[in-house]
């Protein structure tokens, strides 16, 4: 179904009119709106038929990335909601590792490099270094930042 | 990452700024700043930083942090003329609001090859309106 919105999208604007987006998510989930911002920016994007060449995760906003997080069934999940984004569209989310390691949010490999009991990455997030952020910046026409 | 995207990101040189807004202490935002200029310093970019607001304590000399058991990573910029990153614009109109003169921040250098080597100052006091036309000229802009 997207690739039909994108092809859609791409006959109405033009080839040349796409635009690579990279997102930057500084803030954890729900005590601040960034992150659902973003979501919703990259959901308006990916239907305007653009692309996303990464979102990265920085400052608490690592906190997006962790598969612990219940909140209540009447609201959003954002880890969730990133991670269905991430798959439906082979998006590729990225979670800052020095950002991460101190905030306790490790994948399986770092937990295991660390000699910690458990790992709390969600599928569909990676954890990488901060050169993602700054080639996200070299390979996008536009780098967009969420947060304070 | 496919060899395309890797190839095209190699040998573009882009005009990045970091813009500085925060206090050095109180949230994290300052610190992971200073960290991703480290970090995108191998990356050959054209790079300069840009201080406004509380932005500007970042730089203040003499920070001594022992009473809030924060370490102090101020010394890291005195790093960064090391790593080419030379131009450090410091609004002015900031500065005057908070009681600030140029005494009042770190003394960073840099040492221009071009020029024998010779040590320049790396901070630029600059106006609002000046940086206005500097942050409209760059390519990617990176807030804290």
């Amino acid at each position: 179904m997207f690739a039909h919105q994108k092809s859609q999208a791409n006959r109405d604007v033009g080839e040349k009119n796409t635009v690579k987006f990279a997102i930057i998510v500084n803030e954890g989930p729900y005590t601040h709106q960034a992150s659902d911002t973003a979501y919703q920016f990259a959901r308006a994007t990916l239907a305007k038929g653009h692309e996303i060449v990464r979102v990265f995760f920085y400052h608490d906003g690592v906190n997006n990335g962790t598969k612990l997080a219940v909140p209540p069934q009447d609201d959003r999940h954002i880890p969730n909601n990133w991670a269905q984004l991430g798959k439906d569209n082979n998006l590729d989310l990225v979670l800052c590792i020095a950002a991460a390691q101190r905030r306790g949010i490790l994948d399986e490999k770092e937990a295991k490099r660390q000699g910690k009991e458990t790992d709390n990455v969600i599928d569909g997030f990676r954890i990488s270094g901060l050169g993602q952020l700054i080639e996200a910046g070299i390979q996008a026409d536009r780098t967009i930042t969420f947060g304070d | 990452m496919s060899e395309d995207m890797q190839e095209e990101a190699e040998g573009t040189v882009k005009k990045f700024m970091y813009v500085n807004r925060k206090a050095p202490y109180g949230t994290i935002y300052a610190l992971e700043a200073l960290e991703v200029v480290l970090i995108g310093a191998a990356f050959d970019q054209d790079v300069s930083l840009a201080f406004i607001d509380d932005g500007v304590f970042q730089l203040s000399n003499g920070q001594n942090t022992t009473d809030i058991g924060i370490k102090n990573f101020s010394p890291a910029f005195g790093a960064l003329g090391d790593y080419d990153v030379s131009k450090l614009y410091v609004e002015k109109e900031s500065m005057d609001e908070r009681g600030l003169a140029l005494d009042d921040l770190m003394e960073l250098t840099w040492e221009d090859e071009d020029d024998d080597w010779e040590e320049k100052p790396s901070i630029h006091l600059v106006s609002r309106e000046e940086m206005k036309t500097i942050l409209g000229n760059q390519d990617v802009i990176l807030s804290f």
